[in-house]
């Protein structure tokens, strides 16, 4: 099969933000995560918790709140402002001051007429959700005190506010607070008990969760307290009730999760009580946010994984969709590679490096370590101007192009290096219509693909002197979502490019226009490839279903069907992970390279396909037996586990590897502590 | 183990029609378990409430009319059905009063019998041996009844078995001097006709029971002169099917012992897979007397219980949901019964692997081998089975010979009698004869307090056939008669010692006095073992208890409680005089190592007395400060308590007698020391839980290599 020199970069000092806040949309089954760094992110639950949609954050917008209004999706945060998101295009639509100071609470009431939002000056403010836009409506009665959490009635007429030591419940039609209900400060009663989170349920009942490390049930008509379960030493940050209202998670800062259900303690008697049922213990930190979907309950926080925990009375049991899965890297590429030249790109929020690989010398059997002659270089730090985080960049694959985009604008930069000196110089007089969701360069780097909004895509040509936008390209019909993938063909004919809806377009680059769309599949896109020689486009989903589509013949290729007639090993299937980049080798055309987090993979087409009693994981195998009988054992999925985290996988044309690693011990030991727990032996 | 319960009367019997047969035409199970339908012999069913033991309906039949078949309640149409004038089939609820006004029809040829199964149809039995669903048959009551059987071929027996949704209807026939058995099983329709093997001179089986196990079906048959055999019946046949008559293998699975006259009637059910319940043959030990309901069990051919009942037994038993009902003189008695699965194998387990722990450090010398010694070390039966395939030569004597001189011989002529017998006999019957020699041994020397033969039993074990449950007398008649020796054997030996005879033994080592016990010859290894284990003492002390690197923890570790210099001087600390005499200790190592299970022992162990559990727990002390100083393991032998084994009693020791400890004020110093040793091991062991734990992490991160920020490497697929 071969050797591989392999580059094992661990140097990309990458850092996910801390989960703040999460929003479940029920009709949509879309997961909306909103990050420390202002970062929101939409997840496909039902397909296989895929990242669809990744809007980048901003500095100092300290993002408190997330909620879900119908589709549309609204966050609040400590810079006073409420913002809407365009979804389509992955943007801010618009932000609007509330005037109450920092807000520490937003939520939507279900008839999707009103938001709420609770201010630090004590108001709890609504606005009316139009059209278009959103609109103050009034103030409740201003309370002393910051109000910390909300909960609409489900009839929408009342709502619940935590504030400090205290629950208020709000008429929502005088505006009038009907119910004082005090917490308990516990045993230290010099600190203030702040209620961290509140959900009304629609026979009345109130849950709060406080600073105390205690949930309590309350009874709205009455203002009194009906049960109180100790659950933590420390505080309780997060609920969240199942949609029928039967169960509920609290997220703790301990770092667990505890569900209680409202269950009848006698079998078949009616009385129901609210029971502390499980406890879910994956995380090291604080829990900010808990959704409780369907068939599982979602968490995240400070440790800055989403995890997803099934709740095994849903589902069958011993399925793919029973295993915890923990989403820890963003699913789109924050590497990219200048083949030729051996330079790597980082994309960090607010800045990018630019890395040179190193040399090794000699030879070695596998298995070794070769001794690094040249150790890597950082030859750029690249800081981008405004408070907008980037969203997508890209070198050129001759290094002499870097491109970055934010929200609001494209930076263009060319590179100028002739031996130590590295100069750049900045395109200006770009136009402002590219900033893009994604930005790819053609193979000989002569142009530069930049996505935009309503699928289109620019063609813009570089040269010594500048840019130029030379045209754009538009899909005829379909959906108007943003364009997260791109790919260009190596002769520079075709250009591909996926959207949010699944819709895969292939171009001709010569005609500038559509050449054929790919038949949607119904699960999203997270990779894709054009073959240099067969001019194959090779795309990879979520669901971990490979197709090879020949854009010439547009069909699907002889092997993609055989594929599809074999099926996949379940192993490969039962991957949690999506494969988040396609390569091709060019010495041997039959070979795709693919990857996911927690491991590469080599396909080799001329080879057969696994059936369901192959042993699929088979290297180990192999490479115990002698080389005359590894022809008969092999099949044509070759993965190599040996490298963990991986971020980024790409092939160079000097046939080396470059493996970006990016292990979970770097990433927790640049944490805050977290609460220090007494541990046995310890 | 099983055991028969006190019974109850539930009802009286009419009139008996012939010898044979009580008044009592059948017994069925009625609308739940607790209800039984009793039949008449004259004209009456009678409903019981068996716990109430009081009836709760009685239907009789008009003058002129005869009940011809036991009725059944159907429980799929929740009714009652009973045949009368061999052709009318009637049809009652429990609500009807008359059963004369209930449904009635009459069919075209003689039923047999009416049977059913829970949960699924009732089904019909014709005398010619026609089967029909009693459903099918009342929508046309005349239908044309088929014959299955020959002319003179007359039904002796028949039921229904029931298992995975497949009924299978039983009966056996008698045609001049054949037997066969036919099995009707049903979707799709089947008969097969099997012979009854018989020797000449059998004549035919007089009981049969059936029951369904797993696939098969188990049928037992009961002849005349004892044997009980048993057949099995694939409960499904393939759809094929064998054609004409086939063979029915069966396997001999008891010997009933027979009385001097020749049985004519006797009956057997069958309880679970190895326990039957017999009525209708002698007691063993009983004399002639046949008025015995007996629980044998058949895997071990061994008497498990035994009931005498009064007036005479009619050979009719049945057997409902835990409760045998025995017809006998003039009542019908229900006697509850319990058949426990024998612990044997679970015990037999536990004793294996204290006895591989003991054989891995085995350094035995050759001058210890003793007969049982060697038996011990190789627990087959390999080098006896060589040996004597060599020299199969018939003995003088027969068993039943030798057990009538055992009767009324002089010891020392039964002595010379059984060791020739043993020399001689072969394997197999050898195993079957010790059992028996040794019952007739000791009751004779229950009845004859003259009449000791220690000889004899010594050899009797070393055939290594006896075990407890065998001869359950044994040992206790050992301990009655102080032969310690004996007794030491036996707890070497036997596998299955209850644990209720296990306390009374070591209560009887532990009240008989130190000075009589040291005269008893007992086996040597074991004295050996613990003149050693009492010598090593010494012999630490000279070398500074230094002997293999071990330092005292309690002076090490103890320094909170007292200066270490006072703990140095307590000779009770950590060296302690054995408190027992050497043969006690040996006999008391025994009792330790016997099989035992935590729960059944707990109770017995609280009849010990505080001197003797005191006494007890010093000694298991000294034991574990022994071990604590490896000074077992240097010496050699085959047979030593196992540290876990001393740990184990001591807890069961203070958890029988925790109060007691607690309060006796002789106890508090013993008390206080075992939790100074106790806890002065936990520091130690503490210790080294934090030692683990450095040294696992130490080896984690030998595993998980540092590759730096950056490296290049070379990697292989293939």
């Amino acid at each position: 099969m071969g050797e591989f020199k392999v580059h094992r970069v661990r140097f990309f000092d990458y850092m996910p933000s801390a989960i703040r806040a999460l929003a479940f949309n029920q009709p949509n089954e879309t997961m909306a995560v909103a990050r420390m760094d202002g970062a929101v992110e939409i997840f496909l639950v039902s397909d296989k918790f895929f990242q669809g949609k990744i809007i980048p954050g901003r500095d100092q917008c300290g993002i408190e709140g997330l909620t879900w209004v119908g589709e549309r999706l609204f966050s609040a945060g400590l810079n006073g402002q409420i913002t809407e998101y365009d979804l389509k295009n992955q943007r801010v639509k618009y932000t609007i001051d509330a005037y109450g100071g920092p807000i520490w609470a937003i939520t939507g009431n279900q008839q999707g007429t009103h938001l709420a939002v609770g201010c630090e000056d004590g108001t709890v403010k609504l606005f009316a959700v139009n059209e278009d836009k959103i609109q103050f409506e009034r103030n409740l009665d201003r309370q002393k005190g910051r109000i910390v959490s909300l909960s609409w009635h489900p009839s929408g007429s009342k709502i619940a506010a935590g504030m400090i030591d205290m629950i208020q419940i709000f008429n929502v039609e005088t505006g009038q607070s009907i119910h004082r209900m005090l917490t308990d400060r516990g045993t230290s009663r010099s600190k203030e008990c702040m209620v961290w989170c509140v959900v009304y349920l629609s026979d009345g009942t109130i849950i709060s969760g406080d600073s105390g490390g205690m949930v309590k049930m309350w009874n709205d008509h009455t203002g009194t307290l009906i049960k109180s379960h100790n659950v933590s030493t420390c505080d309780v940050l997060a609920l969240s009730v199942s949609r029928n209202e039967d169960s509920i998670v609290a997220g703790t800062s301990e770092g667990f999760v505890v569900q209680f259900q409202f269950i009848s303690l006698v079998l078949e008697k009616n009385d129901k009580e609210w029971v502390r049922t499980r406890t879910f213990r994956n995380h090291t930190h604080d829990v900010r946010a808990v959704a409780e979907i369907t068939t599982a309950v979602v968490s995240g926080g400070m440790d800055t994984q989403l995890v997803v925990r099934p709740l095994l009375d849903k589902i069958e049991v011993n399925s793919s969709a029973s295993a915890l899965q923990k989403i820890i890297f963003p699913h789109r590429s924050l590497v990219s590679c200048a083949r030729k030249a051996g330079l790597m790109l980082f994309q960090y929020p607010g800045h990018l490096e630019l890395w040179r690989l190193g040399e090794s010398e000699g030879q070695g059997i596998p298995g070794s370590s070769l001794l690094v002659k040249t150790n890597p270089e950082k030859l750029l730090h690249l800081k981008v101007k405004g408070e907008d985080h980037i969203r997508c960049s890209a070198v050129s694959p001759c290094g002499e192009w870097i491109a970055y985009s934010t929200a609001s604008s494209l930076g263009l930069y060319r590179l100028h290096c002739d031996n130590n000196n590295i100069s750049i110089t900045k395109i200006s007089k770009i136009p402002k219509v590219l900033s893009s969701a994604k930005l790819c360069f053609s193979s000989d780097s002569s142009h530069l693909f930049s996505a935009s909004t309503q699928s289109s895509v620019h063609v813009v040509s570089l040269s010594q002197s500048g840019c130029k936008l030379v045209g754009t390209l538009k899909p005829k019909s379909g959906s108007h979502q943003a364009i997260h993938l791109l790919a260009a063909s190596e002769d520079g004919k075709w250009l591909a490019s996926a959207n949010s809806d699944h819709e895969v377009h292939v171009y001709n680059l010569q005609k500038k226009e559509l050449h054929c769309t790919v038949p949607i599949y119904s699960s999203a896109v997270s990779a894709m490839a054009i073959h240099p020689e067969t001019n194959c486009l090779f795309m990879m989903h979520a669901d971990q279903r490979m197709f090879e589509f020949s854009i010439e013949q547009k069909q699907y290729s002889d092997w993609s069907r055989s594929v599809q007639r074999n099926g996949l090993h379940y192993i490969w299937l039962e991957r949690d992970t999506p494969c988040l980049n396609v390569m091709f080798n060019p010495q041997n055309p039959s070979h795709v390279i693919l990857h996911d987090t927690y491991m590469f993979c080599i396909i080799d087409k001329s080879l057969p396909l696994p059936d369901v009693k192959t042993q699929f994981l088979n290297q180990l195998t192999l490479k115990s037996l002698p080389k005359e009988k590894r022809k008969s054992e092999s099949h044509a999925f070759k993965v190599c586990k040996t490298f963990r985290e991986m971020l980024h996988v790409e092939l160079m044309s000097d046939q080396s590897l470059v493996v970006v690693e990016r292990p979970l011990v770097d990433i927790s030991t640049q944490l805050p502590a977290p609460i220090k727990q007494k541990k046995f032996a310890t | 183990m099983a055991a028969l319960f006190e019974g109850y009367t539930l009802c009286g019997i009419g009139p008996t029609r012939n010898s044979s047969n009580s008044g009592i035409l059948g017994i069925e199970l009625g609308r739940d378990i607790d209800h039984v339908l009793v039949t008449d012999a004259s004209r009456s069913v009678t409903v019981y409430k068996v716990s109430d033991q009081k009836p709760t309906g009685s239907w009789t039949v008009k003058h002129g009319q005869i009940i011809t078949c036991p009725a059944v309640f159907n429980t799929q149409s929740q009714e009652y059905v009973v045949v009368t004038d061999d052709r009318v089939v009637r049809v009652w609820k429990e609500n009807d009063v008359h059963m004369e006004k209930a449904f009635k029809a009459t069919v075209s040829a003689d039923v047999l019998r009416v049977l059913s199964a829970a949960e699924s149809e009732a089904v019909v039995l014709f005398c010619c041996g026609a089967v029909r669903f009693l459903d099918s048959l009342l929508t046309s009551p005349q239908q044309p009844i088929e014959d299955v059987l020959a002319k003179e071929e007359i039904i002796r027996w028949s039921t229904v078995v029931k298992a995975e949704h497949q009924l299978v209807v039983l009966f056996s026939t008698e045609q001049r001097d054949h037997h066969w058995l036919y099995a009707q099983r049903f979707n799709p329709n089947t008969l097969v006709k099997h012979r009854i093997e018989t020797e000449p001179g059998l004549s035919a089986p007089i009981s049969f029971s059936a029951t369904c196990r797993g696939r098969n079906l188990h049928l037992l048959f009961l002849y005349s002169n004892g044997s009980l055999y048993e057949s099995v019946l694939p409960l499904r046949i393939s759809a094929t099917g064998a054609e004409g008559v086939q063979a029915l293998p069966r396997s001999l699975r008891l010997s009933l012992p027979l009385g001097e006259e020749e049985l004519i009637s006797g009956a057997a059910v069958v309880l679970d897979e190895a326990h039957v319940a017999v009525v209708g043959f002698p007691h063993p030990s009983a004399g002639t007397c046949k008025d015995y309901l007996c629980i044998w069990n058949t895997h071990f051919q061994t008497l498990q219980a035994s009931k005498e009942m009064s007036g005479r037994i009619c050979s009719q038993l049945w057997c409902y949901s835990g409760k045998l009902y025995v017809p006998h003189g003039k009542m019908l008695s229900v006697i509850p019964f319990e058949c426990q699965k024998s612990s044997l194998a679970a015990t037999m387990g536990k004793l294996k692997q204290s006895r591989s722990e003991s054989k891995s450090c085995s350094l035995l010398s050759s001058w210890t081998a003793q007969p049982y010694g060697e038996i011990t070390q190789t627990p087959g039966f390999k080098s006896r089975m060589s040996t004597r395939h060599t020299s199969v030569v018939k003995s003088a004597l027969t068993v039943d010979q030798i057990i009538e001189h055992i009767k009324t011989g002089a010891v020392e002529d039964v002595q010379a009698e059984v060791g020739e017998f043993i020399r001689l006999t072969t394997q197999t019957d050898l195993q079957l004869a010790t059992g028996r020699m040794a019952l007739e041994l000791v009751s004779r020397s229950q009845t004859d307090a003259n009449f000791y033969p220690h000889a004899v039993f010594l050899q009797l074990l070393e055939t290594q056939y006896l075990c407890y449950s065998v001869c359950p007398d044994l040992l206790s008649l050992a301990m009655m008669k102080k032969d310690f020796h004996l007794c030491q054997i036996a707890f070497q030996i036997f596998p299955d010692i209850p644990e209720d005879v296990t306390c009374a033994c070591l209560k009887t080592i532990l009240s008989t006095p130190d000075s009589e016990i040291e005269t008893v010859n007992l086996d040597t290894e074991s004295v050996i073992f613990m003149k050693m284990l009492t010598q090593t003492q010494s012999g630490l002390e000279e070398e500074g208890g230094q002997q293999n690197g071990f330092c005292p923890p309690a002076i090490e570790t103890d320094v909170s409680d007292a200066p270490s210099s006072m703990l140095q001087r307590d000779p009770l600390s950590l060296v302690m005089s054995c408190p027992v005499g050497l043969h006690k200790g040996a006999l008391l190592n025994e009792v330790l190592q016997t099989a035992y299970s935590n729960k059944p022992l707990l109770p017995h162990l609280k009849d010990l007395t505080v001197p003797q559990v005191i006494v007890f727990l010093q000694y298991l002390l000294f034991l574990y400060l022994k071990y604590s100083h490896d000074a077992h393991k240097q010496i050699p032998a085959l047979r030593t308590p196992s540290f876990s084994q001393i740990i184990d009693w001591i807890c069961l020791l203070l958890d029988a007698h925790f109060t007691i400890l607690a309060v006796a004020p002789e106890a508090k110093r013993l008390v206080s020391d075992l939790h100074k040793f106790v806890r002065s091991q936990v520091k130690l062991y503490a210790e080294l839980g934090k030692i683990e734990g450095s040294l696992q992490v130490l080896k984690k991160s030998k595993q998980s290599e540092d590759f730096g920020m950056y490296s290049i490497e070379v990697i292989e697929l293939f």
